[in-house]
């Protein structure tokens, strides 16, 4: 137990060395405005990766609807900042509260259902709550929110981002983040050893929501503006790539994985039709060449990238 | 112990079950007391591994009741039923098998953890505590089957036997009153078998178990059971000792009847 909590520190130690690093450079001046936007851009990024992890990676259901939770996480904190004058960070944490009560909303249901059928399920709720977005006066309809007060700061994002990764890694890391890999690994054994399977795909649906609204508020508070198509499929679909990407499973994967990501991206700046390709190549060589993703710790497969096992009809009589 | 004063662990009543048309399991009646082993063999199909999966609660009885320690049971969830004191393996290994060792038996411990999901994300003290207990007691267990020194290796890098071995260290962590094992020997060979037969009588005692034992080799469960129940196409054609079933001629047309 003791190696667990050095490791811990020495990471602790890294961030702030890594902060001030990075902190240095921007009051100096060496890395201009740009730069930061980019940096916070990756941190959002990661938040979204590692929360998505943990759903995908760690607890093995097959979710792909995170923008959904993240534009959840932004409309409610613009519309708390604009509207009811609530300081920032109250209402960063409660959008991701409200994003969670989602994921706990959307999971009840939709987590009976398998691999397969659970993707398609969260895909056409991140698809709905666009929608509803979009056809919402209030929240400004197709053109959304502008004027969001600027406040995401460098070191609030980056706070913001180190407790993230501390709060996910510490629970995957105990005894009720190996109940999650239980389930990935055989959710019928996981069962039948005495895990609650269908409590912990809640949590594990929950918490992944709080980060990933969390992360969108921070996102709102940054750019400005903010509109139902930033948060369509293909923002989902970009979340799963960082996290395949990385590794299934492996939370310093995913934040590589949305490191390497977004500096493409920023670079591509100038061709954003070539993301879509661009995915679709890193998801077919990742298959080919580092099934295990990057830094994966887990088999990447199609099998396992949906879901983890057969259904119990298929094989438990034998 | 005689079986009229002993006190019943497990009491199942006219349990049935169907899948689609077949019906795989039709009025089965058996008990089991208090400390006893208990054999429940059959050829192949006949519907074993079937009654395990209602006593585990992975399907729900079509119809009938299961009384384990005086509650009912059926339809209950596998994980309740799990922390109700019924514990089990499964003839196709099911081992979380990109986890190591340690951590499969950890999990069985989960139910028992002291610590909550907060002091764990917020690395509080009781997190420390609570994991370090989980720890050694799943230490502890896996002394006894001699697979400590094999505590940090991926499940599913080790070699068959010791599969089976971990699963069961598995299913005794979560602490039951009740175990029960699905042909715990299949793929073994004579030598395995015997010590894996002499470790169940060993934890039996040990761990002051109930036993239900699946066997498709009638000779194997022969020299440990106290009581053998045989099952034959759903249905429950025999009770007795070891000694009764051996002579039962009904029995040995069931077995004959496969083997022909
Ligand atoms: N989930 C299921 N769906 C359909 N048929 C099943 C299912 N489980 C078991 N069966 C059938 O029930 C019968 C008994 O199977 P089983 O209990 O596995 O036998 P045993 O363990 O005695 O070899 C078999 O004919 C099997 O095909
Ligand atoms: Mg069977």
């Amino acid at each position: 137990m003791k190696k667990l909590n050095k490791s811990f520190w020495i990471g602790i130690v890294f961030a702030m060395v890594l902060y001030g690093v990075i902190q240095i450079l921007l009051t100096t001046g060496i890395f201009d405005d740009v730069m930061e936007s980019t940096l916070i851009l990756i941190c959002i990024n990661v938040m979204l990766a590692v929360s998505l992890n943990l759903i995908n990676g760690i607890t093995g259901q097959f979710s792909i609807g995170h923008a959904g939770f993240m534009s959840i996480g932004a409309y409610v904190s613009a519309i708390l900042t604009l509207n009811f004058d609530v300081p920032f960070v109250l209402a960063l944490v409660i959008s991701g509260l409200v994003a969670a009560l989602f994921g706990v909303l959307i999971g009840i249901p939709t987590l009976r259902l398998n691999g397969d059928y659970l993707a398609i399920a969260t895909l056409g709720f991140g698809e709905i709550i666009r929608i509803v977005l979009l056809n919402t006066e209030y929240v400004g309809g197709a053109s959304g929110l502008s004027g969001i007060p600027t406040q995401t700061t460098w070191t609030i994002m980056f706070l913001f981002t180190l407790v993230t990764v501390v709060v996910i890694n510490n629970f995957i890391n105990s005894s009720h983040g190996r109940a999650c890999i239980a389930i990935r690994e055989n959710e019928i054994a996981a069962e039948a050893m005495g895990i609650n399977t269908t409590l912990y795909k809640i949590i594990a649906f929950a918490l992944g929501a709080l980060f990933a609204g969390i992360a969108g508020g921070l996102s709102a508070h940054k750019f400005y503006v903010i509109n139902p198509g930033s948060f369509n499929f293909l923002k989902s679909f970009e979340i799963l790539v960082m996290v395949v990407l990385g590794g299934l499973g492996s939370t310093s994967g995913a934040i590589v994985g949305a490191i390497v990501l977004t500096v493409l991206f920023t670079v591509l700046q100038e061709y954003p039709e070539l993301r879509m390709i661009i995915y679709s190549a890193i998801l077919i060589l990742m298959m080919i060449f580092r099934p295990k993703g990057l830094l994966g710790s887990t088999g990447f497969s199609f099998k396992k990238f949906a879901k983890k096992e057969a259904k119990p009809s298929d094989s438990i009589n034998s | 112990m005689t079986a009229s004063t002993a006190e019943v662990l497990l009491d199942v009543q006219q349990a049935s079950r169907s899948f689609g048309g077949l019906k795989a399991l039709s009025e089965v009646s058996l008990h089991i007391n208090r400390g006893e082993l208990i054999g429940l063999i059959g050829p192949n199909g006949a519907g074993k591994t079937t009654l395990f999966n209602l006593l585990t609660g992975v399907y729900p009885p079509s119809s009938g009741s299961i009384i384990l320690n005086n509650e009912s049971v059926g339809g209950m969830k596998p994980f309740r039923i799990n922390r109700k004191g019924a514990a089990r393996t499964f003839q196709n290994i099911r081992l979380f098998t990109a986890m190591t060792v340690l951590d499969n038996v950890k999990i069985a411990f989960h139910q028992h953890a002291k610590h909550s999901m907060f002091t764990s994300m917020l690395r509080l003290p009781k997190h420390f505590s609570g994991e370090g207990e989980i720890t050694q007691k799943a230490m502890d267990i896996l002394k006894i089957f001699n697979l400590a020194d094999q505590f940090d290796e991926l499940a599913g890098n080790m070699s068959y036997g010791n599969q089976r071995r971990l699963e069961i260290a598995r299913a005794l962590a979560a602490g039951p009153k009740l175990l029960l094992l699905d042909e715990p020997a299949a793929g073994m060979n004579p030598n395995e078998t015997r010590d894996l037969m002499n470790l169940i009588a060993w934890i039996r005692e040990e761990f002051d178990l109930t036993i239900l034992l699946i066997e498709h080799d009638m000779s194997l469960v022969m020299g440990v059971c106290d009581r053998i129940y045989v099952l034959d196409r759903g249905m429950l054609i025999a009770d007795g000792s070891p000694l009764e079933i051996r002579n039962n001629p009904k029995v040995i047309e069931a077995y004959l009847g496969q083997e022909a």
